[in-house]
């Protein structure tokens, strides 16, 4: 196969001995057919074993490898190569504070995640059959919402969660949002006072730079345009009956 | 080993320098200065027209018929259709979805209506101004 000389700007920092990051260059020879994380773990395995950074899978499953890739916000076991130029700049993802090189913290994003009440929620006894029937069309209501493997490149390219990050986002939005549309959930009415909160959906200016990055095509920029329409429906509706709703 | 994590700073002003698709919705908002402009010419215009006088009317009339007038309302046009219309259609099937039974209709047809009720209301307000 094709090799191919990359050059790598990965950013270092080292919270024992930096101030500040900064950028290490290498030299990477790559297989033509490689993604950059290949390229990232070339560089771990023969060049540099102090290098940080966080990868599972290799196959858009675990959500753990999402990194700037020439400033845009990726899986690096998505982006390959022969889609890029010569000189690659490699970041940790923007918008995370950096623990080390190219891990990032993620304690706000998991706490925001459980916030929203990402479980079925309900009101009535389960079915006497002790099992809940879902017919496949109230599936694919929410299915493409369930398909978000929490890499939070989404986080990354959201400007709103960057100037302010007590927004939700869009990731733990469209998870509540999946367990909205779900038919077996009537959690709905609790979860509205966090989403349809200073912090939740009207946070959102409808930027749509979510979507377009997501691996997985969730889409969370629908997700939250949809709750929107729901919060306001939902404000109208306790308005009109004089807020018995 | 002690934890020291580094943010990094973004700028209130300029962030959406950062990269073309931040640009471009910032275009996008920024019709809300057209939106701005044209509520007060329409307040402008009224107060004319409420002023009793044929001449206040015809003064506010010549007014927008300027040559300055006409390019910038030609430029609003422009700007509106593409910044506008064009950039809320196409994000229009993200906020009202339809699905039959397993099958989601596809954008392409929730778009398509939006255009088909734009010319339609179009035509309506140009047939009330008395174009045709």
């Amino acid at each position: 196969m094709n090799q191919r000389i990359l050059e790598l700007e990965v950013m270092r920092y080292d919270p024992e001995k930096d101030t500040r990051p900064w950028f290490q260059s290498y030299t990477v020879p790559c297989e033509s057919d490689w993604a950059i994380l290949d390229a990232i773990n070339y560089i771990k395995e023969n060049l540099d074993t102090t290098l940080s950074y966080r990868w599972s899978c290799h196959m858009m499953v675990c959500g753990s490898c999402g990194m700037m890739i020439n400033g845009e916000p990726s899986l690096t076991c998505k982006t390959f190569i022969r889609d890029l130029p010569d000189k690659v700049r490699v970041e940790p993802l923007e918008n995370f504070p950096i623990e080390r090189d190219l891990v990032v913290v993620l304690d706000d994003v998991m706490q925001k995640l459980q916030v929203v009440q990402p479980y079925i929620i309900r009101k009535d006894p389960p079915p006497a059959d002790q099992e809940y029937t879902q017919s496949r069309a109230a599936l694919h209501k929410f299915k493409q919402y369930t398909m978000c493997i929490n890499c939070l490149v989404c986080y990354a390219a959201c400007p709103q969660y960057g100037l302010d990050n007590s927004f939700i986002g869009p990731a733990a939005l469209s998870l509540a949002h999946r367990y909205n549309l779900d038919s077996r959930d009537q959690g709905k009415s609790q979860r509205l006072d966090i989403l349809a909160d200073h912090d939740g959906v009207w946070d959102c200016s409808f930027v749509g730079a979510c979507s377009e990055v997501c691996p997985k095509d969730v889409d969370p920029a629908a997700a939250i345009q949809q709750m929107k329409i729901e919060g306001a429906k939902e404000f109208w509706k306790q308005k009109l009956s004089g807020g018995k709703s | 080993m002690s934890r020291r994590p580094y943010v990094r700073p973004m700028s209130k002003t300029t962030w959406y320098m950062r990269n073309g698709r931040y640009k471009v919705y910032m275009m996008r908002e920024m019709t809300c200065l057209l939106v701005g402009f044209y509520s007060f010419l329409t307040i402008f215009g009224l107060a004319a027209l409420a002023g009793g006088s044929a001449q206040s009317w015809n003064s506010f009339l010549a007014s927008q018929q300027n040559p300055t007038m006409v390019i910038f309302h030609a430029f609003s046009l422009i700007y509106f259709l593409i910044y506008q219309t064009f950039a809320w259609f196409e994000l229009a099937p993200k906020a009202m979805p339809l699905q039959f039974g397993e099958k989601r209709v596809a954008d392409f047809y929730i778009v398509a209506a939006h255009y088909i009720a734009w010319a339609i209301l179009s035509a309506f307000i140009f047939w009330l101004a008395g174009v045709f």
